[in-house]
This record gives C-alpha cells, structure tokens and sequence, in this order.
C-alpha cells in the first residue's frame, strides 16, 4: 500500500485534486470488488464473513503461486506475453478461490445453520485465524510473495490509440465483476433464486430450491470477488506482493459495507468508492494541514467513516433498515 | 395418490403437534381439510413438503407416501420434482421481485421452462398478464394469491396443496379463487385444500377431514359433511347465535364424537 502522505504540504491546486479523485476511484473500485463480495454472501445467508481479508489474502496468495513461484501456465509457452501468463494464472487462482467458499461454507457454515447468527460470526472469526496462519506460513521468512508486474514497469499500456493508465485496470474489472453480478442476480435462473432464498428461505425452498446449494454458490462467489479484490491490492501500481498486510487491506470491506448498507449490492460499490476517494483525499489534504496524524493515519479513515455511520445512519445509504441488528 | 398414515410431528424434541394424522388424497380430487386455528394444519403440509427441518420440526412416527413411495425422508426439492408443489399460508411472495420473477422461481425445478408455460398461468391470470414486470409486493392481497398460486403451477404439479388460501380475502374474490382452484384440478392435478372457510373448501371438494389438535376427528364425503349438524355448528357458523362456539364447547364435541365412535 502506497503511503500518499506527502512531505511538503502541497498547494491544493484543482491539478492535484483531480490527480486524488483518479487515485481515490482507483483504490476504490478494489474496494468496491471485496465489499461485493460481502454483501452477496451477507444478503444469501445472513453471515458477515469475518474471513473475507483472509480469504482475499489466500486468493492473492494462489495468483502469486501461480505467477511466481510455479511460472504457470508461462513455463511451457515462452513466448507467452507475460500479462496474459498473469490473466490466465489469475483466472486460476480465482477458480481455486471459489473452491475454497464452498469448502468453507459446506465444512463450517452448513453445520451451523440455525444455530445464532452470533455464534456463525465467531466461527468466521475462526476460520480469518486459521486461513491468516495459513497464508503467512506459506510466505514464510520474508513475508513478502511477489506477484510479479503483470502490467510491465510502466504507468500505462498503449493499445494502438488507447492509453490505459494501470491504476484504472481494476477499475475496469470492477464494471465487468459488477454488470456481472447483475446479470447473474437478474437474468438467471440461479440469481433469481439467490434473491428468492435471500428474501425469503422457507418459500424458496417451497418452489424447489435448494438452500444449500445456493448457499454454497454465495460463498463461492464471495470468495472469487475476494480474491479478485486480494489480487489487485497486491499487484502493482496499488501493492508490491502478498504480505500479511494483504488480509487487512481487505478488511475494509467491512467500512465500505456498512457504509453502503450491509445486504446492498449498489450500497457495496458505492462504499468502497466513497472509503477509497475518502482514504485519499483526506489522507493528502489533512495530513498537509497537520503532521501530528502520523503515518497511519490514512488506513484509519475508513474505519472513522465507520464509526460515524454506525452511529448516524446504522442500516448505511441503501441497506434494509431492519437489518441493523447484527 | 397421497397417503398420510399415523403421522406424528414433534417441534423442538418436545411439542407433540400431529398425534396419528391420516388422511388420503387420490388422483384428480380435491380434498378439503378443515381445522380450527392450531389443530396442526400447516403442520401437516410441512411434513408432507419437507419444510419440518426450517421449523425445528420431525416426523416422530407414522409415513407419507406420494404415488407408492415414501417421501417423508426425501428433501423439499425433490419432493416437488415428484410433483407436490404448495400455495404456503400468508402467501409468501417474493415481494421484492417482479411478478415475472416470481413465476420463475416456481419453474426452478423445471429446466428450460418454456414461454408457453408462463403463457399458460397469465390466461389463467389475466390480472397477473398485465403487471409481469411491476413488483409483486405492490399487488393486492388477491393478486398476491394469484400470483402465489401461478408460481406454484409452475413446477407442473400433480398435487397441489393450498393452505388457507382465502385468509384475509373479500367474498368476491373468494369466490374467485375457489373458481381457479376448480379450473385447476380440471387440468388433471389433484388439490388438498386447508380452509377455514369450510364452506368453500366443501363446496368444491369431494372429500372432507375435520381436524383437530392433530388428528382427524370426522371425515367423509363433502355433501355428508355439508349436512352433518356438528360440522355445521363448529365450522359452518350456522348455529343460533352466528358465533363461533366456546373452546369448552369444541371439548365438548371432541368427547362426544369419542362417544360415538
Ligand atoms: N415452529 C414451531 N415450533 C413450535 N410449535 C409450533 C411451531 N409451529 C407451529 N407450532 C404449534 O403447532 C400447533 C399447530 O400449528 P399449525 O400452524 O400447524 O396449525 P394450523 O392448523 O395451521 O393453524 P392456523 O389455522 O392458525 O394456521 C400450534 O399449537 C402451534 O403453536
Ligand atoms: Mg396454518
């Protein structure tokens, strides 16, 4: 993660604001890809994944295996572009990542249907511990896995007359994963059922529709937009690897969320546009005005945008309002 | 055929609900079961659809048996695969979504359902036709029957059960309903039809089971019921006073009928 805390306090000229704004969609759209997730796993089964920053972490953690350490699939083709060795790998890793949701759901979640939401939180809990221990002892000594530069060293690509600046790549995903999501909640049979199950249990399963399954596809799904979401925060230009700062990164989908409303989808990309412009922005414009802030400072704001609206506006800009108790 | 015999229904390991219930439902009738509030109505249609489980609920003892085959273990998915399908108590719609949508998830268990299908239930539901993209939460409660009986038929039923499906409606569209239930079981699908309302469940049936604390305690065809003066009394509001009678009097009747029997 980049520090954006700059030594001088600049001139807050409308170039510089701009340059934020871009920066604050940029990290974002990341966001808005883990809260995604989030929110489809929240809204199908009514558990706030406390794994999600570890199973984001894992989901970076199989891309850079893939990448780095295994060369997959670049060792058998070497004349393989090195961006496409890394989309494939990713796909890949994004695929295992799924895996993992279902294991997770059948093996621990399952289990526990019925049972207070509470006690399935703290088995979520769990399950961050394990799946973090997990990962940081895959990476070892270093702590550090890189993921390589799928994107080469420069700041853009040039595809004939369009220049794509690289931080806007996980931009770009994130309107592919989100008209996705969309698509799949509103044109197929299993979205329709999704919504269905998440509306109401007992009547989707009257028709037929089997809660289990659906619930094991939400953790799925969970798990790719986590790792999806993991991938980009350890890839340049926003991170340099996997590290264990990976899972608590992503963990603030949990601010993007509850600022968006915890069972919408909308509400989820909205708040992670908004902690992602807001972590920038404040970050550059209040630490130019006070140095007593400290470094830290920025990857707290999210959380103090949290805190307020838990405490204005509990059910966040488009959630349920009932849905507060959790 | 539906066979239900000696059926026990126990919620939360302690709450004995159904105690022996047995009733039978043939191809291509309509039988009523009628029951006052709590005699283990609903109860009945979970155990036969599978949906005990989402209440803590088990079949403690006795079998339902669906066209020869045990059922009683089987999951609701593959209940309504075998072609059980139910109209829940309440309606149940999916009222965030649209009314099309609705239709679709009564079609989950039918791959590829095909736009005759859908064709099919809006001629029957003409009020339904013109609102397929509109949300079904901003229906009318009538509508919202409807729309809960079409997303039903939707599976392709065999046997369809309705559970109080003329709750909270005007007479008009009581009536309405028990016309679509008709024209329903006319296309060959056998109905078990939970009412209060006996009067309207007897009209249209041809078989009857009074119900209560969970077994039956009368049954017999619809027009012997029609006229019997029990029957008549606590579930027809006919008697002198045009009330429903006392709980002591309903123990009253359940010794006497022990009596006769
Ligand atoms: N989930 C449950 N847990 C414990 N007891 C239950 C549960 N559901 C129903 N009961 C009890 O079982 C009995 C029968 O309920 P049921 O809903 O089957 O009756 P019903 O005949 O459908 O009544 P109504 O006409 O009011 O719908 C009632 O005493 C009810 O309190
Ligand atoms: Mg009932």
């Amino acid at each position: 993660m980049p520090q954006m805390v700059p030594l001088l306090a600049q001139a807050n000229s409308a170039e510089t604001f701009l340059t934020k704004l871009i920066d604050g969609l940029a990290l974002g759209s990341i966001y808005a890809i883990l809260a995604l997730g989030l929110v489809i796993i929240f809204k199908s089964t009514q558990v706030l994944s406390f794994a999600h920053g570890a199973v984001a972490a894992l989901g970076a953690y199989l891309a850079a295996y893939f990448v780095t350490v295994i060369n997959w699939p670049g060792r058998y083709f070497e004349s393989l572009p090195v961006t496409l060795s890394f989309i494939i790998s990713g796909f890949v890793a994004v695929a295992f990542a799924a895996l993992v949701g279902m294991l997770i759901e059948r093996i621990f979640i399952r289990p526990m249907i019925g049972q207070p939401l509470f006690s399935i939180a703290m088995i979520t809990i769990g399950i961050d511990i394990v799946v973090r221990t997990f990962v940081g002892d895959l990476l070892g000594q270093g702590g550090n896995l890189s993921v390589g530069s799928p994107w080469g060293i420069l700041s853009i690509s040039k595809f004939g007359e369009i220049v794509v600046p690289h931080v806007f790549i996980a931009a770009i995903v994130t309107v592919v994963v989100v008209v996705g999501v969309l698509i799949l909640f509103f044109r197929t049979r299993m979205g329709v059922a999704m919504r269905a199950t998440a509306f109401d249990q007992e009547a989707a399963m009257a028709q037929g529709i089997s809660a289990g399954r659906i619930f094991a596809l939400a953790w799925a799904l969970g798990a790719v937009l986590a790792a999806i979401g993991g991938i980009f925060a350890s890839i340049s230009p926003r991170g340099f690897g996997v590290t264990g700062g990976t899972a608590f990164f992503a963990l603030r989908a949990f601010p993007a969320i509850i600022i968006g409303g915890l069972d919408s989808i909308a509400g989820a990309v909205v708040g992670g546009f908004t902690i992602g412009i807001a972590e920038i922005m404040l970050g550059h414009y209040l630490a130019g005005a006070s140095g007593t802030l400290g470094l830290g400072f920025t990857g707290l704001i999210p959380y103090l945008l949290m805190m307020g609206f838990l405490l204005i506006r509990p059910y966040g800009l488009f959630g349920t309002e009932e849905i507060r108790r959790v | 055929m539906l066979e239900v015999s000696n059926l026990e229904v126990v919620y939360n390991d302690v709450v004995l609900v159904l105690r022996g219930l047995s009733i039978e439902v043939p191809d291509g009738k309509i039988v009523a079961l009628l029951g006052a509030n709590g005699a283990g109505k609903t109860t009945s249609i979970r155990a036969i659809t599978g949906l005990l489980d989402v209440h803590e609920g088990d079949i403690t003892k006795g079998e339902i048996k669906w066209q020869g085959e045990r059922i009683d273990k089987k999951d609701p998915s593959d209940i309504v695969k075998s072609g059980i399908t139910q109209v829940m108590e309440g309606r149940r719609v999916f009222a965030e979504m649209t009314v099309d949508e609705n239709l679709r998830t009564g079609a989950f268990t039918k791959r590829g359902t095909s736009k005759e299908a859908y064709d099919k239930v809006y001629d029957m539901f003409p009020a339904l036709a013109s609102r397929r993209k509109d949300t079904a939460g901003y229906l009318s409660g009538g509508e919202q029957q409807m729309l809960a009986i079409g997303r039903a038929l939707m599976a392709d039923p065999k046997l369809l059960i309705l559970d109080e499906p003329s709750l909270g409606l005007a007479p008009k569209l009581v009536q309405q309903i028990k016309q679509i239930i008709v024209d329903v079981n006319n296309t060959g699908v056998a109905v078990l039809l939970i009412e209060q309302n006996a009067n309207m469940a007897l009209s249209i049936a041809s078989f009857g089971y009074i119900m209560e604390t969970g077994k039956v305690v009368m049954d017999g065809n619809s027009d012997k019921l029609l006229n019997d003066e029990d029957v008549q009394e606590f579930y027809l509001g006919l008697h002198g006073t045009g009330e429903r009678k006392s709980f002591r009097d309903v123990k009253h009747y359940k010794r006497r009928k022990r009596w006769l029997s």
